[in-house]
């Protein structure tokens, strides 16, 4: 582990400090640079470890089966079931980052917008029975100032007016595309033909140097890796560094939080933690803002239960937790006749987005993007790279790895979820983790025009893999999902207290001093690829808090 | 499904490789790396740990029928012995029981096919047992162990001299630069 920054202030719990902030993530690290930045004294507590680029290794060993970056499902079980009458099972649901800067230190990095629809598609195709389907309380106009932040604060390559579908943006962005790969040439060739559109990816990956950082050197190793030359725009590699300068962020690793503390008013008046030593300390706040993601936020809520809060903290309406949405998805494999060698630089160059849209006349709800990418070491490839009928051992089995590795390229379709009620994050209450908290226990069952439109894009997908030219396509069937890793919606945003936890501002309805902002804002679920969309919404939520706590209001 | 989705089907599917392995015992993989790293420089012959050089002829005979040598180098050329050694020496000491039942196994069942040992039988004998025994624990585990062996980084005491690497085209160059691949080479944006 890396030294800790010299800038950074060392606050006592006992001090109250501004704010503090649960999560240091995509949206927590934000929200800590906007805020420091704004003259704030902020601490961020953040349970996994400060790792650093140094700390970061081409190991797929370790990637694979340390669960170094993420949530460790042996100290932090998860409990799933498909319905509410059913028992849950321990088995893993969720995983999310944790370590100082989240997910976004071993994401993919797909940045796309969402669109304008996004916000408003409940007034445009009307109710959709069994589900809170609803709008938005925000538009795209009001965030787009927030999104241009993001690509140029964060850090994002992209090529404005590229892609024929996207919405209008007021400045392009800072660098241009990556490199395009034989997947991305591929994905052009195959859409041209088809009539469809495929454009450079915005990606979360410098392709030039900014704002001080690496340009990327096209390692291979992205995905479910840190970055080892910062190149990948993760708030570690970003704005934390920026948050830390201010010399007022102090950024605590190795704090894992169990409860927001109330006073007789139903205030906030800080968090509790435990230490790396186990011990539970308070750190006192003026306010506290929550961006432990979608599953730990709701988590947290429940388990800060009180006299004045019995449901459970921010949750008169009794929709904490409620809402869950995983994104939906369609994959497939292909195999072509020359080396694409994909395991050479990012994961993604191109992106098709001609079924964005919900189409009425489909007969059901939804939409998504599609992509080629390659995805896997070779350990991870010998695994599971290979078709399912693939032989498992003996001169074929090393014929295929031989024939296959830098021949193969996935196609992966990134799809809508509908907010169900029942899908859900709750306490468990049988099972608890390492610290004796109640395990996070999820229910999730695909809507029905979930799957259907998960079918609809395997369809078009496979069609995408035969116009590029693929010797050979395999799939694996569409089924419902028993695990998440895009977690958003369970404490949503909305101006009626009745049908939503938080308002315009990030503020809890319950609760004037709390704020909340991460994936679990959502109230639908975008397109599958939600981080440039928590990002916005940090950056906007750091605004309007700025806003109040300057006018006195908080 | 979506990308970590199916992380989450890659480690199950990887269940041959124990998930808790590296979690568990870091400090001792890393030993194991240092072992191998000195086993790899000096011209001593290698020690076993764990095995008997009788136990590991066998075990390393069955590894070679999973990943075999024929006009490339296989399991046996990758050390895929030394790997599973340690691993068994250290953080899975817990599955030497399952070696040892794989061992009177494999001795069972060629004595039945009529060899004093697995190791002495034909290739074509040697494969018939395996496919006998293909549903086992003990195979699964053998089957991860020498996939993880041939293809994880060298440091780990396997993939010897990147054999595994080389034979599917993987390279860990650190650093990469256009054109990537066949499809990229001539590459012309359409307006």
């Amino acid at each position: 582990m890396s030294p800790v920054n010299q800038a950074q202030p060392k606050y006592p719990p006992a001090d109250e400090v501004d704010f503090v902030i649960v999560g240091s993530g995509a949206a927590g690290g934000v929200i800590a640079k906007e805020l420091s930045a704004a003259g704030f004294r902020v601490v961020v507590l953040e349970q996994g470890p400060y790792l650093k680029e140094p700390d970061f290794a081409h190991d797929e060993m370790k990637s694979l089966y340390q669960e170094a970056l993420t949530n460790n499902h042996k100290q932090q079980p998860n409990t799933f079931r498909a319905r509410p009458s059913q028992k849950a099972r321990v088995q893993p649901a969720v995983t999310y980052g944790r370590v100082v800067g989240g997910g976004t230190v071993h994401f993919t990095g797909n940045y796309w917008r969402f669109h304008e629809i996004d916000f408003v598609e409940r007034s445009r195709l009307g109710a959709i029975a069994g589900t809170g389907f609803a709008d938005w309380p925000i538009t795209y106009q009001e965030l787009e100032p927030y999104y241009t932040k993001v690509e140029w604060e964060v850090g994002v390559s992209g090529q404005a007016g590229a892609n024929p579908f996207d919405p209008p943006r007021s400045r392009g962005y800072p660098v241009p595309p990556l490199p395009i790969k034989s997947s991305g040439v591929l994905l052009e060739r195959a859409a041209r033909k088809l009539g469809w559109h495929a454009a450079p990816a915005p990606m979360a990956i410098l392709s030039r140097p900014h704002n001080g950082r690496n340009a990327c050197i096209h390692c291979g190793f992205c995905e479910y890796y840190g970055c080892e030359v910062g190149a990948k725009s993760s708030t570690l590699a970003s704005v934390i560094r920026v948050a830390e300068a201010t010399g007022r962020c102090e950024i605590r690793p190795l704090s894992y939080v169990r409860k927001i503390k109330i006073d007789k008013r139903g205030r906030a008046v800080g968090v509790i933690y435990f230490d790396d030593k186990k011990q539970e300390i308070l750190q006192r706040a003026r306010a506290v803002v929550i961006c432990a993601n979608g599953a730990e936020t709701p988590r947290l809520l429940l388990m800060s239960k009180s006299n004045l809060f019995p449901q459970g903290l921010a949750n008169s309406s009794g929709l904490v937790g409620r809402y869950l949405m995983f994104n939906g998805g369609a994959f497939a494999g292909s195999l072509f006749e020359q080396p694409l060698n994909e395991f050479k630089s990012v994961v993604v160059s191109r992106i098709v987005h001609d079924f964005y849209d919900t189409d009425p006349k489909r007969g059901f709800y939804g939409g998504g993007g599609i992509d080629f990418r390659f995805d896997l070491q070779p350990v991870a490839f010998a695994f599971a790279g290979l078709p399912q009928d693939a032989p498992q051992w003996g001169k074929d089995f090393k014929a295929m790895l031989k024939q296959y590795y830098t021949r193969t390229v996935y196609m992966l379709a990134h799809t809508t979820s509908l907010p169900v009620a029942s899908n859900s994050i709750t306490l468990d209450d049988q099972v608890k983790d390492a610290w004796g908290l109640p395990a996070l226990r999820v229910t999730y069952r695909d809507h029905p025009d979930d799957i259907k439109t998960a079918k609809f894009f395997l369809a078009r997908g496979l069609e995408l893999l035969g116009a590029a030219g693929a010797k050979k396509t395999w799939n694996f069937p569409v089924g419902e999902q028993t695990f998440g890793v895009h977690l958003l919606g369970t404490c949503r945003l909305g101006d009626d207290p009745k049908q939503s936890v938080i308002n315009r501002d990030h503020r809890a309805h319950d609760v004037p001093n709390l704020f909340i902002c991460d994936g679990s804002s959502f109230v639908t679920s975008g397109r599958g690829q939600p981080t440039c969309t928590i990002q916005a919404l940090a950056f906007r939520a750091a605004d309007r808090i700025t806003r109040l706590a300057k006018a006195g209001e908080i | 499904m979506r990308e970590i989705s199916r992380r989450g089907f890659l480690a199950q599917s990887c269940k041959g490789v124990s998930a808790v392995w590296l979690a568990a015992h870091w400090t001792d993989i890393r030993a194991a790396a240092q072992h191998a790293h000195h086993t790899a420089q000096t011209t001593a012959p290698a020690k076993f740990e764990f095995f008997t050089p009788e136990q590991a002829r066998e075990i390393e005979a069955a590894a070679a029928q999973i990943i075999p040598s024929d006009d490339s180098v296989g399991a046996r050329e990758a050390h895929v012995i030394y790997f599973i050694d340690r691993v068994l020496a250290t953080i899975e000491a817990d599955k030497q029981p399952l070696y040892k039942q794989g061992l009177a196994l494999l001795g069972s069942r060629a004595r039945r096919a009529g060899g004093a040992r697995f190791s002495e039988l034909d290739a074509a004998q040697q494969i018939a047992v395996l496919k006998k025994i293909e549903k086992t624990p003990f195979f699964q585990l053998l089957r991860g162990h020498t996939i993880a062996g041939f293809l994880a980084n060298p440091e780990y005491g396997g993939n010897y001299n990147q054999a595994g690497w080389r034979l599917i085209g993987f390279e860990d160059q650190g650093t990469f630069a256009p054109p990537f691949g066949f499809y990229d080479r001539d590459y012309k944006p359409e307006q």
